[in-house]
């Protein structure tokens, strides 16, 4: 209560010495036991303190990561911010899980990320970043070849399940107005191919991968490596705004596969829609058939405001992207 | 009881050499497949080239191209699928409509807006013009176009048009086209020009505006193409609106040589095309339409005097 009542006559009195980033201090990783977040710990603990945040368990931590296992919708994550000096606050923690409840998936990902906004506003942590998708643009016939950073955000338009990821993006969105003297970082990666468990991985892991008839859009994609290099170089003090992140060069869907070496199966997208619905429904497939979207329409960005103004250039090749969604099978 | 046993294994083994016959053929079918399939890719290699005078991949190694490390442009673009469209549109251009296609030599290198009366209810115009482009410019260029939003939701089409060049009609993409030093067609007719009635034959209707204000932007030459003879290919009589609405198409032109046996080929005119000077446009692309009007209105007049004199040269529509 007091805390509380402190953290409001901070908010509220002007605000002299806001804290910098420096680009030492510690940062604080929700959603740090996914795959991703482990690389970033082990890439940021070398540098810097890390603290991490997720309802999961860290099993091969390193020794100076401090892991508080704590549901980022309770109160104790507070305590997390109370305890150690935060000076950046990395949000990987979106749960894009499509098998979980609406209501879960809502209240985990709104609900959870407003209370994160609130003690960061709170604790007056002077760095933001949260890694939000480009699918938030979503697939479309009529999109630009490449979309930039001011595109409206119409993924939901054919895909209402993804309505609260496009809404954790405006909501740090309003980070910018808000509460300026933050500087708020959202990274717009493209397709993460690597070992993390996401839709377009798993989409690649399928033997034989199906594609649908007739279509053969531009896809990018990004190394999951590369991702983590994006968001240490978003940690860096004087860097906000948003920035969509792309990996090589564009290349047609068909090409990603014939690097896999894997064998591709056409169907037509009313059979596929109607087989995929029908597996969806038996639970024996992992995708909804929005999904079906992303190898039929193009959904990509331009990447030039990150080269430019980041300083992000992806590091892995095409084939050292693609093949790394096989690398840790066994 | 022993005779029948030996007929039934004779028909056994006549079963199973007829099987091994077919085992056989079957094997031998690809590769008779491939060898047919080679001889039609040779005869259409030597077509070509006697088209365009060398051979399909001695031209495209000339033409400039913005292509990735996968043989690939941004946009999706693979060259190598143009091949056999080249094929049939240069004998469309060479040998059906025999065009004459002058001042191309007009053609700046780097980007381009292309900006061409559009006639004949079918848009062959655009065909040879991008067929002009590759085997009459030097060096040969690939003309890019803009096709619908719905075209693209469709399947084969959007991998056909992607492949070949063709984009998705959104301002952003023609940007980013002339931006990549792309050579753009335009026909700010659209569907008003392309459905006109043969009493209206080479009058251009109104313009539209977004080319002028693209152009501005990307500070781009302007070309101004007039293309003479399509407008006798397909004779339309009317346009029959409440059909067209009804369809939900953009015109219901009534085409009477269509029920004659034959008639729905076009009809073997003479085409000429005439590139014009260039032309160059500065100011605000965010003005107001009346200031933009007045610049699209040069453009304009300027391709209807080149289709007047054009007209006037001609001593006939067949040769």
């Amino acid at each position: 209560m007091n805390d509380e009542s402190n953290g409001r006559t901070s908010s509220s009195r002007m605000r002299a010495a806001a804290p910098v980033a420096t680009g030492n201090g510690a940062v604080l990783v929700t959603g740090i036991c996914g795959r991703l977040g482990k690389r970033l710990a082990r890439v940021l603990h070398r540098s810097r303190p890390v603290v991490g945040i997720d309802r999961r368990s860290f099993p091969d931590k390193p020794k100076d990561i401090v892991h508080a296992q704590v549901d980022i919708r309770r109160k104790k994550l507070k305590d997390v911010f109370r305890a150690g000096d935060i000076e950046a606050v990395v949000h990987l923690g979106v749960m894009h899980d499509p098998r979980a409840s609406a209501a879960e998936h809502h209240s985990w990902n709104v609900a959870g990320f407003t209370k994160l906004l609130e003690y960061v506003a709170q604790f007056r942590v002077p760095k933001l970043v949260v890694l939000s998708s480009a699918n938030v643009y979503g697939p479309h016939a009529s999109n630009p070849q490449f979309l930039t950073e001011d595109a409206p955000l119409l993924g939901g338009q054919n895909f209402s399940d993804i309505r609260d990821l496009i809404e954790v993006d405006i909501l740090a969105q309003s980070f910018f107005w808000k509460l300026p003297e933050t500087e708020t970082v959202i990274l717009r990666p493209v397709h993460i191919l690597g070992t993390v468990h996401n839709a377009p991985s798993n989409f690649l892991r399928l033997n034989p991968v199906l594609t649908v008839m007739g279509f053969d859009p531009m896809a990018q994609v990004v190394h999951q490596a590369d991702v983590v290099g994006a968001i240490e170089l978003a940690l860096r003090p004087g860097i906000r705004g948003i920035f969509n992140v792309a990996g090589p060069e564009p290349v047609p869907l068909s090409r990603i596969i014939k690097i896999l070496k894997r064998q591709r199966v056409s169907i037509p997208y009313s059979l596929a829609r109607v087989v995929l619905g029908r597996m969806w429904s038996l639970r024996l497939s992992t995708f909804p058939v929005p999904e079906l979207d992303h190898i039929r329409f193009v959904c990509m960005v331009d990447d030039k405001r990150a080269r430019q103004v980041l300083g992000f250039t992806p590091a892995r090749s095409l084939e050292e992207t693609v093949l790394a969604v096989d690398e840790g099978r066994w | 009881m022993s005779t029948r046993r030996r007929r039934a294994t004779g028909s056994l083994h006549d079963a199973s050499r007829a099987l091994a016959r077919i085992d056989a053929a079957a094997r031998g079918a690809p590769a008779l497949l491939s060898r047919l399939l080679g001889g039609a890719e040779a005869a259409i290699d030597e077509s070509l080239e006697r088209l365009l005078g060398e051979s399909f991949e001695r031209r495209l190694s000339r033409v400039p191209l913005a292509l990735g490390p996968a043989g690939v442009d941004p946009f999706g673009f693979d060259p190598h699928w143009t091949k056999y469209v080249v094929l049939s549109v240069a004998t469309l251009h060479r040998k059906y409509f025999r065009t004459e296609v002058h001042g191309i030599e007009n053609l700046p290198n780097g980007r381009v807006l292309l900006i061409a009366n559009h006639s004949g209810q079918v848009p062959i115009d655009g065909l040879l013009i991008a067929a002009a482009m590759f085997m009459d410019a030097e060096p040969p260029r690939f003309v890019r176009a803009m096709v619908e939003k719905w075209a693209v939701s469709l399947p084969f089409v959007s991998l056909f048009f992607t492949r070949v060049g063709q984009v998705v009609g959104v301002p952003e993409n023609a940007t980013r086209l002339l931006t990549q030093g792309e050579p753009l067609l335009v026909f700010p007719e659209g569907a008003r020009g392309i459905a006109k009635t043969f009493d209206n034959r080479y009058k251009l209707t109104d313009f539209g505006l977004g080319f002028m204000r693209l152009a501005i932007e990307t500070d781009t030459p302007i070309v101004p193409v007039a293309v003479v003879g399509g407008e006798e290919q397909y004779i339309s009589v009317a346009n029959v609106d409440a059909l067209a609405k009804l369809l939900r198409m953009p015109a219901f032109p009534v085409i009477p040589q269509l029920l004659i046996p034959g008639g729905q080929l076009p009809l073997p005119t003479k085409y000429r095309m005439y590139f014009g000077e260039p032309m160059r446009f500065t100011g605000d692309p965010d003005d107001d339409d009346a200031v933009i009007e007045e610049k699209v209105w040069l453009v304009r007049q300027t391709i209807q005097s080149m289709l007047n004199r054009g007209l006037r040269e001609r001593k006939h529509i067949f040769w």
